[in-house]
């Protein structure tokens, strides 16, 4: 006998219930816990943060545990979290020169003031898989890239404190590249007000800094292959501490009230110019919390290629296309938007079998007669 | 010369049994200009596809007479014999000149890189054709670096055919040269096209729906319907005095508009 | 240097993948320019950091070779030293800094100062090897126009250098005519190491890991850079001599030495510069 699907409350509390017993897994394996998560899943921590727009590793570290390390999930988790929260105002700009540096490479000069400082990178590890982690071993006492470090130019670095000039700043100077031009308007948030195309560059950047990394790695990439080329170089990517500031009315200035991990990209790109103009480097920019350096590197570059139109170059490639690339490039709403599918459409699915059988038996009836 | 440069047989190549291009034969002529007109999905524009080797035909022959005398027929020509036939002997004018254009590239480069495409490597002697044939399309020489991409459409289509007359070509392909431009602007390109087939004694094919485009610059004409060639004589003949009913309304449609 | 790698095939890749790889570095070297498609392997280096000359090294590498690694012209840049570091690890062979001891030598955008000799193998790393894919995007589209000499195209590039900038405007990754007949590019080297690749003593093999894609040049080939007649093409010079060898032949990298912007010009090829001062303090 056929009984049509109802009790969808009850399906859905032992759904639940399922869940929770797979995300614990196995009872005799001990609990992660979240201080486990945010020490060594760090980089998980900072991704679930940046797209998550919340600066909270703690609480970024609780979605990874509930959402089983499913990243886009754990991200919706914390966005909507997010979403309750008061806003208390805008802080100061941060001077990323005065950073406190944990790493700073530039690809365009072989040594920079400052020196160039590797800091904690698999770039140039071997990916081999070490096995001594797998025995829950300690850290490997034999570290692949041990005797890199004999290397002069990376050793002497011992950063200043106090500044840092950066790369294209030096540049700018002799008016090689571009000079970066502020916001023409206060800058908006995303998450209070609807995006309105064509957008400015403050909001853009806004939206590719809690875009997809994976998305924002594979648009970046088909600039490099030649869809909407953009002649990138590294002008210098560093991760460091910087100050946050809060302007307090009632004072008159503004007050440091905490600091921040971040990583900053600055790409230098192909050049301008014309018989007329000299020919002047442009830039794009990537911004951070944590070491996602991935995802600044990526931004920098969907933000130079979305910059198309202001150099009035042809816009062709997907990447450069400001509707394409910012209106799918949040996560949580794409996957919101393809998980849908999940729902129930019978009475769309039941109009087109209607229609569908009236147009077959039109044809038939033709066919005959 | 006393043989056609290209004589088609039987050509077919059927989408569905009254669709596309059934057993068309023609022959050009060096120096003629030949129109092929019928309403829209007569397959005018599937003939000229097949006639320049852009698709390839079910059945039939084509015979192309090369510089040289030599005959080659197309339907059994590789790819690559048919693009280097492109570049050198062939012209191709694309209604929508943004298919016959590099839109971001400059004029000068556009109308020279047919010329490098054959060997030439010398800078100033590129530019310098290229501005003598802006001028011979009616075109500021000033603009020599733009880009098309800023061009208006009447301009586009000047450099398209600049950019395939540069190399001499024996024969041009034109699929509705004139479509989507103003009126005006139109009358301006036709004048610049007639004066240009005449001087340059090149043979085109062209295909139009316009009647008017037709009388303007072909010799002969061939009437299409549902794929198939249903009169054909010297233009003035055809448009005259038109046989078939089907011609007879072609002819009186435009009429109306002039 | 650390103890050899052991559970790995001598220089990392097992023997069927070496065939595999040798086999399309014979056709390349038989068809100068052309590009051989390969089943480029997964390597435990990223893509894009010189996976594609690393297959190509651990191919033709024997025990008995003498490896030189450099990245853009230098022995000690961080991708050079692990690179090395690498096969010192899992071939355990003998690695050197020296142009003309080495019989190998893989190298990221610089061909070395020093003349090459007969015998001896540069290994070219390439990100991009389709010298055409900035005017045409599509591989399907590329294939068939090398496959007809159909390089107008790549003149025209060097058509709108000039006409907008007066000169031709591409610096590095300067595109090559092989042997009469495959346009090549040479990898991102400068356009000033060009020269060096006509008519060189030297196999030259080039190997892109991502695009699976090999090539080469065999000695005593032809490798013309692409010019106009009137616009002939040029290599970069400098108005300043090497600061530490005082080298006026070399390519010469600008390190800026402090925030008000100073620089000073070194030889980008560490191991030509150090023979310089050598030379000079004895």
């Amino acid at each position: 006998m056929y009984v049509a699907v109802k009790g969808g409350e009850r399906a859905i509390q032992s759904a639940h219930e399922l869940l929770a017993e797979m995300r614990r897994g196995d009872p005799e394996v001990p609990e992660l816990t979240l201080e486990q998560i945010q020490n060594q899943m760090g980089l998980a921590v900072d991704r679930v943060m940046n797209e998550g727009s919340l600066f909270d590793a703690e609480l970024a570290a609780l979605a990874i545990k509930q959402a089983q390390g499913d990243m886009i999930e754990a991200i919706f988790l914390l966005r909507a979290y997010r979403t309750t929260l008061p806003r208390h105002g805008t802080s100061e700009p941060i001077e990323t020169k005065d950073m406190r540096v944990l790493r700073r490479v530039s690809a365009v000069f072989k040594d920079v003031p400052g020196g160039q400082l590797l800091g904690p990178t698999y770039d140039y590890t071997h990916r081999l898989l070490d096995f001594t982690l797998a025995a829950q071993g300690e850290a490997p006492t034999e570290d692949p890239s041990s005797d890199l470090s004999s290397h002069a130019f990376e050793t002497e670095v011992s950063p200043d404190p106090e500044q840092m000039a950066r790369v294209l700043e030096i540049l700018e100077r002799d008016t090689l590249v571009e000079t970066p031009k502020g916001p023409d308007v206060p800058s908006r948030d995303l998450t209070r007000e609807p995006l309105d195309y064509p957008v400015d560059r403050a909001t853009r950047l806004q939206a590719l800094a809690r875009g997809d990394e994976g998305y924002l790695l594979a648009l970046a990439y088909s600039t490099q292959r030649g869809y909407g080329r953009t002649h990138p170089f590294a002008g210098e990517i560093r991760s460091g501490v910087v100050s946050v500031s809060m302007p307090f009315e009632e004072l008159g200035y503004a007050l440091p009230v905490g600091e921040l991990l971040i990583t900053e990209c600055e790409m230098i790109n192909q050049f301008q110019g014309s018989a007329d103009v000299p020919p002047t480097f442009t830039r794009g920019y990537g911004l951070q919390v944590g070491l996602s350096e991935r995802k600044a590197m990526s931004m920098a570059l969907v933000d130079r290629s979305l910059r198309a139109d202001e150099f009035e170059e042809e816009i062709e490639s997907p990447a450069q296309d400001e509707e394409f690339v910012l209106s799918h490039c949040d996560n949580v709403e794409a996957w919101g938007f393809v998980s849908h599918l999940k729902l129930p459409h019978y009475v769309d699915f039941q109009s087109e079998l209607e229609l569908i059988r009236k147009l077959r038996d039109a044809r038939e009836t033709q066919d005959a007669s | 010369m006393d043989k056609p440069i290209l004589t088609a047989r039987e050509v077919t190549r059927a989408y569905t049994p009254d669709q596309g291009c059934l057993g068309v034969s023609l022959d050009v002529w060096p120096g003629e200009v030949l129109g092929i007109v019928g309403e829209s999905g007569s397959g005018k524009s599937t003939l000229l596809r097949l006639l320049s080797g852009q698709e390839s035909a079910d059945s039939g022959s084509i015979l192309f007479l090369d510089r040289a005398g030599t005959p080659i027929e197309l339907t059994e020509t590789p790819e690559s014999a048919l693009r280097y036939l492109g570049r050198t002997e062939f012209g191709i004018i694309h209604q929508n000149p943004r298919d016959g254009l590099r839109l971001r590239i400059s004029a000068g480069g556009n109308i020279g890189e047919r010329l490098m495409g054959v060997g030439n490597r010398h800078y100033g002697d590129i530019r310098a054709i290229a501005e003598s044939w802006l001028t011979e399309v009616e075109i500021d020489p000033a603009r020599i670096d733009g880009k098309p991409l800023h061009f208006s459409g009447g301009m586009q289509q000047r450099l398209q055919i600049a950019r395939n007359l540069v190399t001499n070509p024996r024969l041009v392909f034109m699929d509705e040269p004139t479509g989507g431009l103003d009126v005006s602007v139109q009358a301006k390109l036709l004048d610049t096209l007639k004066r240009l087939v005449h001087d340059l004694g090149i043979a085109v094919i062209i295909v139009t729906h316009d009647m008017g485009v037709a009388r303007l610059l072909a010799d002969r004409l061939l009437v299409m319907k549902q794929g198939r060639v249903i009169e054909s004589g010297l233009t003035d003949q055809v448009l005259d005095d038109p046989h078939a009913a089907y011609t007879q309304q072609l002819v009186a449609s435009i009429l109306q508009v002039n | 240097m650390q103890a050899e790698l052991t559970g790995y095939n001598f220089a990392y890749l097992d023997e069927q993948t070496k065939r595999m790889i040798r086999r399309g570095l014979l056709k390349a070297v038989a068809v100068p320019g052309l590009q051989v498609p390969f089943g480029g392997r997964e390597m435990p280096l990223p893509y894009g950091w010189g996976t594609g000359g690393i297959q190509v090294t651990a191919s033709v590498i024997g025990s008995d070779d003498v490896l030189k690694v450099i990245d853009q012209g230098a022995d000690d840049t961080t991708n050079a030293v692990s690179i090395r570091h690498f096969f010192a690890r899992t071939a355990g062979v003998e690695t050197t800094e020296v142009t003309e001891e080495a019989s190998l030598i893989q190298t990221r955008h610089r061909i070395p100062e020093s003349p090459l000799s007969e015998g001896q193998i540069l290994i070219y790393q390439v990100p991009i090897p389709e010298p055409l894919r900035f005017i045409e995007p599509r591989e399907t589209e590329t294939r068939k126009m090398h496959a007809l000499t159909e390089y107008g195209v790549m003149h025209v590039k060097l058509y709108e250098d000039i006409a907008q900038f007066g000169q031709i405007s591409t610096a590095y990754a300067y595109p090559v005519l092989v042997n009469g007949r495959y346009v090549m590019d040479p990898s991102p080297i400068p356009k000033f190491d060009n020269p060096k690749m006509h008519q060189s003593p030297a196999l030259q093999l080039f190997g892109a890991g991502r695009e699976k894609r090999l090539y080469a040049v065999p000695p005593y080939t032809d490798v013309i850079s692409l010019d106009f007649e009137d616009h002939p093409f040029e290599i970069q010079s400098w108005d300043e001599d090497c600061a530490l060898c005082g080298a006026t032949d070399s390519f010469l990298d600008e390190v800026i030495i402090n925030d008000a912007g100073e620089r000073m010009f070194v030889c980008s090829d560490t191991h030509y510069c150090r023979q310089n001062r050598d030379a000079s303090d004895g």
